[in-house]
């Protein structure tokens, strides 16, 4: 099958996937868990449980504090000992529920063998609450609860379940490596998936830089014989993984400036979100445990890991037990050296969309002194949002929010292509980060204002 | 040779009469009424286009000014009552005083009381650290160091101080146009009350932490323990969420406060001789001593009275 990818700009940095080779290994309990209240994109969770309640792991600990939000289950077993704020690893103060450990009990009616279920349930709302219930949030970096991606609006109709195996972040192998290991559970997934979406094809990309994972998936997928699943390779690109990028290349759609990618008849999900339907749907499996990478460019392979982690383990148990920050590390990311947030704190704990801890050398990290823009056009090359960085940057700093505006700023994913590929080191993103803040507020308020207006006259006619 | 040059001077001049023409009937028929007090009022204003009234600039401001029904909410911080007077007797308003107002930094985080946690090597921008992450020290309030205010001020008032990693502002310079304040994404930079000869007390803290937590992250932090509130016997002094605010126009500027801050957050500048800590605590001492008397005696003498039935 001839590889494809997107269209519009991207980069192409070293994938220097040095873990690739590291089996999944299980991290054994800490003695206590601290449990993020914001774990998936959207409202935090309200805590449902008081100091001193005994909680067994699986049990629902918080409940969705709004539309788009979602449950939260406790990891492990033992006693709530408080419920307090937190850093987390930004440094910011989030509502933590901790946990001390007592054995490892887990609730009811959780399957935790190894059996695979490969009868699919036929009801479709029950299969979405049952996501709902075990708190699945899509755990390709956004976060964003699965149950409501999952249930499109009437009138959107879904064509087409993208399943994300891209992992373009350089470094990061934890998809890869369930690829590997759980493509089965992966592939069941999928099926329930394109059920809930109303039989719709699925098609799974997976970067050219991963053959095994490639032949592994091919090969479950012969095994199980679900209908209209494809894998799809796709030539190694930066952020191929993004959602907009993902179903430019599989489906050589754009999705238009604001939109939703629903509205193109594509649903994206990662691979570890179809894992964690699995494990919901078939085995009642609450989304409590994730797989992180552990490695950097200053780590020694044989110190490098792929761990299976319990949500709330604090990242310094994990970077102690993997053998102990390296020295030379000058900088500690977690996520991808891309996208990735530095690591300010590093007893902060791991969440639901935890996907690594990067040790970084200087060499890797070290920013350049900026120099003027040239105007060589290389961010725009690279932006594949087909925005004009240098552009934004300059509108950002005259204050024109109308010109940053009608110019897409709040279309920026992020990606950090721009940054990237400047020769001149100008701190692009940091600026553009900025100005998407201010439009999107900027784009609320206005929003806000409508509904307002339009309820204002709705109250008055009916007077 | 002669001719064409003559004929070129004709037709040209012909040509810019018909066109002045043109121009001048133009100008008389399409004429925008202005008042003329905008220029007269313009012409007072410092014209530092600074932007701290809330117009785009001078002649906004201007605008503004002369349409408005008073000038109680207009005022040209740069230029001050000296320039408002001028403006209030070209538009014959009159003009309530204001207390002139100066840039304070709320926070005394030096690199000695709030050591780093951690080391920032992004983007030297305070508004881009601040997006980022909490900061690279443990206090999550406090001032980020990379002088987004120095770069805001159009005056040269603030620089930077290398030893301390703060911000520091020239009195002398500082028009009060509120510039670095806004730029802050922290809000450590408040428009206070200049006082009476430079004088005035402020706490310089904004740290809403616990006090341990306060105290841990930075040792000249705001701990919230309340002893200003109770010292303060003018109640310029309110608690709110575990940091102290002075208001500046109850404040007399007795110092007490300062004396008794356990952590020194609290900041006198501008006062000709240096606090004695000491004596202060000896007077409220005393001052509390006599008060509990009182309340003794006055407890003591309260039965007196009933025990005499009232005729």
């Amino acid at each position: 099958m001839a590889k494809t990818t997107f269209r519009i700009g991207g980069v192409h940095p070293d994938d220097a996937k040095l873990s690739r080779g590291c089996a999944i290994e299980v991290l054994p309990l800490p003695q206590v868990v601290y449990i993020s209240m914001a774990q998936h994109l959207g409202a935090p969770a309200k805590p449902i449980v008081a100091v001193g309640d005994k909680v067994k792991a699986g049990q629902v600990i918080a409940e969705p504090g709004g539309f788009i939000s979602a449950y939260v289950h406790s990891s492990v077993s033992g006693t709530v000992k408080s419920i307090a704020p937190r850093k987390d690893l930004a440094g910011n103060y989030m509502t933590h529920i901790e946990i001390a450990v007592e054995g490892d009990e887990w609730m009811e009616g959780i399957d935790l063998s190894d059996t695979l279920v490969t009868e699919l349930p036929d009801d479709r709302a029950a299969i979405l609450e049952k996501i709902k219930a075990c708190g699945v949030v899509g755990l390709g970096g956004a976060t964003f609860p699965a149950h409501v991606k999952l249930n499109p609006a009437p009138g959107s109709k879904a064509e087409c379940l993208i399943l994300n195996g891209a992992e373009c972040e350089p470094y990061l192998t934890s998809d890869f490596r369930i690829m590997l290991e759980r493509s089965k559970e992966i592939v069941i997934g999928a099926a329930i998936m394109q059920k809930v979406l109303g039989d719709c094809r699925c098609v799974i990309g997976i970067e050219e830089n991963k053959p095994e994972a490639i032949e592994s998936m091919s090969k479950a997928l012969s095994e199980l014989k679900y209908p209209n699943i494809q894998i799809l390779p796709l030539k190694k690109k930066y952020p191929q993984g993004g959602e907009k990028q993902l179903i430019d290349a599989v489906m050589k759609r754009q999705v238009k400036s604001g939109g939703l990618p629903i509205s193109v008849g594509a649903v994206v999900q990662n691979v570890a979100t179809s894992l964690a339907v699995y494990e919901a749907v078939q085995k009642n499996k609450p989304l409590v445990t994730n797989t992180m990478t552990i490695t950097g460019d200053c780590l020694p392979v044989e110190k490098q890991h792929n761990y299976l982690f319990r949500i709330g383990m604090p990242l310094s148990y994990i970077a102690e037990y993997a053998g102990g920050v390296p020295e030379s590390a000058a900088k500690l990311i977690s996520g991808g050296p891309m996208m990735g947030k530095a690591i300010a704190n590093l007893d902060a704990c791991t969440v639901k969309g935890s996907s690594s801890i990067l040790y970084l050398s200087e060499a890797a990290t070290k920013r350049n002194p900026s120099s003027n823009c040239i105007r060589c056009g290389k961010c725009a090359d690279a932006c594949p949002m087909g925005l004009e960085p240098f552009l934004l940057n300059r509108l950002y700093k005259a204050g024109d929010t109308d010109g940053l505006e009608a110019n897409a700023v709040q279309d920026c994913i992020e990606c950090g292509c721009c940054l990237y590929s400047c020769p001149a080191n100008i701190a692009l993103l940091d600026n553009i980060r900025l100005a998407k803040g201010q439009v999107m507020g900027i784009i609320r308020a206005r929003a806000a204002a409508a509904k307002a207006a339009v309820e204002a006259a709705k109250s008055n006619t009916a007077k | 040779m002669s001719t064409t040059i003559i004929w070129t001077i004709v037709i040209l001049s012909a040509l810019g009469l018909v066109l002045a023409l043109v121009l001048f009937f133009i100008a008389k028929k399409f004429k925008v009424e202005e008042d003329p007090r905008i220029d007269e009022v313009e012409k007072v204003m410092p014209g530092a286009n600074c932007g701290g009234c809330g117009f785009a600039g001078c002649r906004a401001f201007a605008d503004a000014a002369v349409k408005a029904p008073n000038l109680d909410n207009n005022f040209c911080p740069v230029g001050g009552n000296e320039v408002m007077k001028k403006v209030g007797a070209i538009l014959g308003y009159e003009i309530k005083e204001k207390a002139p107002m100066v840039a304070v930094v709320r926070c005394n985080g030096t690199c000695t009381n709030r050591p780093k946690t951690n080391v920032y090597d992004g983007f030297q921008s305070c508004k881009v650290k601040a997006a980022l992450y909490s900061g690279d020290t443990g206090c999550s309030y406090g001032c980020l160091g990379c002088g987004d205010c120095v770069a805001a001020c159009k005056f040269g008032a603030i620089t930077m101080n290398p030893e301390t990693g703060l911000p520091v502002v020239d009195e002398e310079k500082c028009t009060a146009c509120g510039a670095c304040a806004k730029a802050c994404p922290k809000h450590v930079i408040e428009l206070r009350n200049k006082g009476p000869r430079s004088m005035r007390v402020f706490v310089s803290c904004i740290n809403h932490d616990k006090g341990p937590v306060a105290k841990k992250a930075c040792a000249a932090a705001c701990i919230g323990c309340g002893i200003c509130v109770k010292t303060c016997t003018k109640g310029a002094i309110v608690l709110d969420n575990n940091v102290a605010y002075i208001d500046s126009e109850k404040c007399k500027l007795c110092r007490e406060c300062e004396a008794m801050c356990p952590t020194g957050a609290i900041h006198g500048v501008g006062f000709p001789k240096e606090l004695d800590k000491e004596a202060v605590k000896a007077r409220i001492q005393e001052r509390n001593r006599k008060a509990k008397e009182a309340a003794a005696a006055a407890a003591a003498a309260a039965p007196a009275p009933s025990a005499e039935p009232v005729k």
